[in-house]
């Protein structure tokens, strides 16, 4: 037992924190306020080998572990959640599917450029009736000759308006249910793949997210993802990684607000003393503390047994679950501290409690978490 | 980074978990029912080791280190939290004296503590007026030749009638302007004259512990058992205050992890509605709550061992891992019993004894406000 990070892990954090506090925190307030895109924030991601961290390096990775990963996406989105969300479907949803069930040639094709962060991959599985539920997808792939012809629709599609390609779920057999279900590769230039406008959303305003439509969408065959059939399976597989990815953005999250209360705490000042002198706000400190380490602790739990090669979901979606929530307590209790202030957009408190909501939420509800974790407390 | 246990470690829980088992969890319902001290146990917890994991082996301790100890306080605790708490307060013990101890001292008491053969260790500190704020405290020791006289009242002190090796705090100097200045700690063997062990407490929980307000009056301890020297009794209460709290925090979990394992058990039994109270999706999800936070403070506890192990300071993970630990077990209890309905409520299942042995455990060895005080002087000192 060791609690200790190892010196890469230690590097990436260091470099990863720099870089957010120079580069993402100084601007992340504009970008939200403007639905702004982070252009210049993706570029050096990429510079950074920060897009597809844990693919191998032969495959234009960083070749890095799943701790190293969720310490960087925790620092990412320390500066700005939006960012990190970007950061986490490209690594998560996107490079790991590919890595793990795609041939050489689909990894030459679909994972390199991505990896190396020239272009930008998105993750297709929600469909307007089909969120949690997701084996009640509509959308339907047809083997045609050796293409497949798509057609449906997907929604919420984070980076779905800049992605180069898309890891796509379709029914390849309506009849067999969640087995029926097959992913493809899909360049988003395709024939009959049409995105919509941004949504508008409530919070991480930056992440761009919107519909796809797929009518008669054409996609070779040699672009399907595993066997037909086998989608339920990458999309589980998938998920139970990208969870770690969204309970360190909830983390970094998290940890701005927390930040931001301790400064401000430390500066106004109430009844002839600075706030942090008062019980009340300490002890909310201390809570938030509390939570947030122990919220990392489930975090690198899940990600030491990703690396591991160990069946992981039951501690994915308790790091996913307990991170989320704690989130949006220690993000509430943060704008509380700032009092009016902090209701107001001069500071990025209220921008915090936005983007926190939806980590409850996207990659799998909180309530798809318990279902999880009791599918695995109870398993005779 | 990495949460493989090593093979002591792993050694030591598979030992406390098989003793657990097989020789506490059948007499935890007595301990409780009829106040039994759970005497006959500790002669045999001593046997194994476990009243001395994190001693050193020459001292007669089992030298596995405070991670092995946090893993077998979560084991003993899954079946009788009473046993635990004498359990805890006896490792306490050896390890303060085996740290601050001199040579003789330590090679006088530690071995006893850590073999059983003083059946069990108190920790006198709290005083009837005086709990958190422990600086406070009344009880005066006056040197006399070679002797320090002992006068004074000590409450809430665990194991107090049947513990062979005391530590007792007491103060060798006026508060004047700094109360935490002037309290000294002193080793007391057996039951000297002078002291008198007064009427146990009826507790709500914890009732095979047993729990004694001490009477000194005129109580005569050599001066070669001034434990560090005079004016050292507040730093070495942190001290030990600081292990301690893994050792409660071990302890919440372990409740709490019986609890989880009594709900999902009783979860497949019970039917209602013609269905498995365990297909509901309500009980489903309460059971998934409790794993997470029980899983969210084993890694807190687990980590302050972990830090105390490896020498680094572990103040602010101590107070983390037993508010956090005790809070959750609370909950935890709850659920369980409600879990279990009626049944929750009756002593014929476990759960209605795992919610009253919890509720100690946000008050005791640091209300969960001292922690709270705790970490936030921690965190508002690191961030300047």
């Amino acid at each position: 037992m060791n609690f200790e990070l190892n010196d890469v892990q230690r590097e990436i954090q260091r470099v990863c924190r720099d870089f957010a506090a120079r580069e993402l925190t100084p601007n992340a307030r504009r970008w939200d306020d403007r639905h702004e895109w982070p252009t210049e924030a993706v570029k050096k991601l990429a510079e950074l080998s920060l897009l597809g961290m844990c693919a191998p390096e032969k495959y234009g990775g960083a070749g890095l572990d799943n701790v190293c990963y969720a310490l960087a996406m925790e620092e990412i989105s320390r500066g700005c959640a939006s960012t990190g969300v970007i950061m986490s479907v490209n690594n998560s949803l996107y490079c790991d599917p590919v890595l793990k069930f795609g041939s050489e040639e689909q990894k030459r094709d679909f994972l390199t450029p991505f990896a190396k962060g020239e272009k930008l991959g998105c993750f297709g599985l929600t469909e307007p009736e089909a969120g949690s539920d997701a084996a009640a997808q509509r959308t339907t792939a047809v083997r045609k000759g050796d293409e497949y012809v798509i057609n449906g629709s997907k929604n919420w599609i984070t980076v779905g308006p800049k992605a180069d390609a898309i890891v796509l779920f379709a029914m390849t057999d309506k009849a067999a249910g969640h087995k029926g279900i097959t992913a493809f590769l899909v360049p988003t230039d395709s024939p009959g793949f049409d995105r919509q406008p941004p949504d508008k959303k409530m919070g991480i305003c930056a992440a761009w997210s919107c519909t796809i439509y797929l009518e008669d969408c054409r996609v070779p065959a040699k672009n399907r993802l595993g066997k037909e059939g086998d989608g339920f399976k990458v999309a589980m597989s998938t998920l139970d990684g990208g969870r770690i990815g969204i309970a360190s953005q909830a983390l970094g999250i998290a940890r701005a607000a927390y930040e931001e209360a301790v400064a401000y705490s430390s500066v106004r000042k109430t009844f002839g003393k600075p706030i942090r002198e008062h019980q009340a706000i300490q002890f909310m400190l201390a809570d938030m503390a509390t939570e947030i380490d122990a919220a990392r602790l489930l975090v690198l739990r899940a990600a030491l047994l990703k690396d591991q090669g160990v069946r992981h979901s039951m501690e994915s979606s308790m790091a996913k679950l307990y991170a989320s929530e704690m989130a949006g307590r220690v993000c509430h209790h943060a704008l509380q501290i700032h009092g009016g202030m902090g209701y107001s957009k001069e500071m990025d408190v209220e921008r915090h409690v936005r983007d926190a909501r939806i980590t409850e939420i996207y990659e799998g509800t909180s309530e798809i978490q318990r279902i999880v974790i009791s599918a695995n407390l109870l398993k005779e | 980074m990495d949460l493989e246990l090593n093979e002591t470690q792993k050694l030591v829980r598979e030992t406390a978990r098989s003793f657990a088992r097989e020789k506490v969890a059948p007499r935890a319902k007595l301990h409780d029912r009829e106040e039994r001290f759970p005497a006959e146990i500790y002669r045999q917890m001593g046997e194994l080791g476990l009243l001395g994991v994190n001693v050193p082996p020459q001292l007669g301790g089992a030298g596995a280190g405070a991670v092995s100890y946090a893993l077998a306080m979560m084991e003993i605790s899954t079946a009788c939290a009473s046993t635990a708490v004498g359990m805890a307060v006896t490792n306490m013990c050896a390890e303060l004296i085996a740290e601050a101890g001199t040579e003789a001292q330590r090679k006088k008491y530690v071995p006893r503590l850590a073999s059983g053969e003083a059946l069990v260790g108190a920790f006198a500190l709290s005083e009837p007026h005086c709990g958190s704020d422990a600086a406070a405290l009344r009880t005066r020791a006056r040197r006399v030749g070679d002797r320090y006289v002992l006068d004074g009242s000590k409450q809430w002190v665990s194991s107090g009638a049947f513990a062979g090796v005391m530590v007792v705090w007491a103060r060798t100097a006026p508060a004047g302007d700094s109360p935490r200045r002037g309290i000294s700690c002193f080793i007391v063997e057996g039951n000297p004259p002078g002291l008198t062990v007064g009427k146990p407490e009826d507790k709500m929980g914890l009732r095979g512990s047993n729990t004694v307000p001490l009477t000194f009056e005129g109580c005569e301890v050599p001066a070669e058992n001034l434990l560090g020297k005079e004016g050292d009794g507040f730093r070495l209460a942190l001290l030990a205050l600081q292990g301690g709290r893994i050792g409660i925090a071990s302890q919440a979990c372990g409740v709490a992890r019986a609890a989880l394992e009594a709900s999902v058990a009783y979860s497949k039994q019970r039917t209602a509605f013609g269905q498995r109270l365990a297909d509901f999706q309500a009980l489903r999800f309460c059971m998934a709550n409790i794993a997470t936070e029980l899983g969210a403070a084993e890694l807190l506890t687990l980590r302050a061992a972990w830090l105390k192990e490896a020498g680094q300071r572990f103040v602010r993970e101590a107070s983390m891992a037993k508010l956090f630990a005790s809070e959750m077990a609370q909950r935890a209890c709850d659920k369980a019993v409600q879990i279990h309905g009626g049944y929750g409520y009756i002593d014929e299942f476990p759960v209605e004894r795992y919610l009253r042995d919890a509720r100690v455990q946000t008050i005791y060895e640091g209300t969960s406000e001292i922690q709270r005080m705790v970490i936030a002087r921690e965190i508002l000192k690191a961030a300047g």
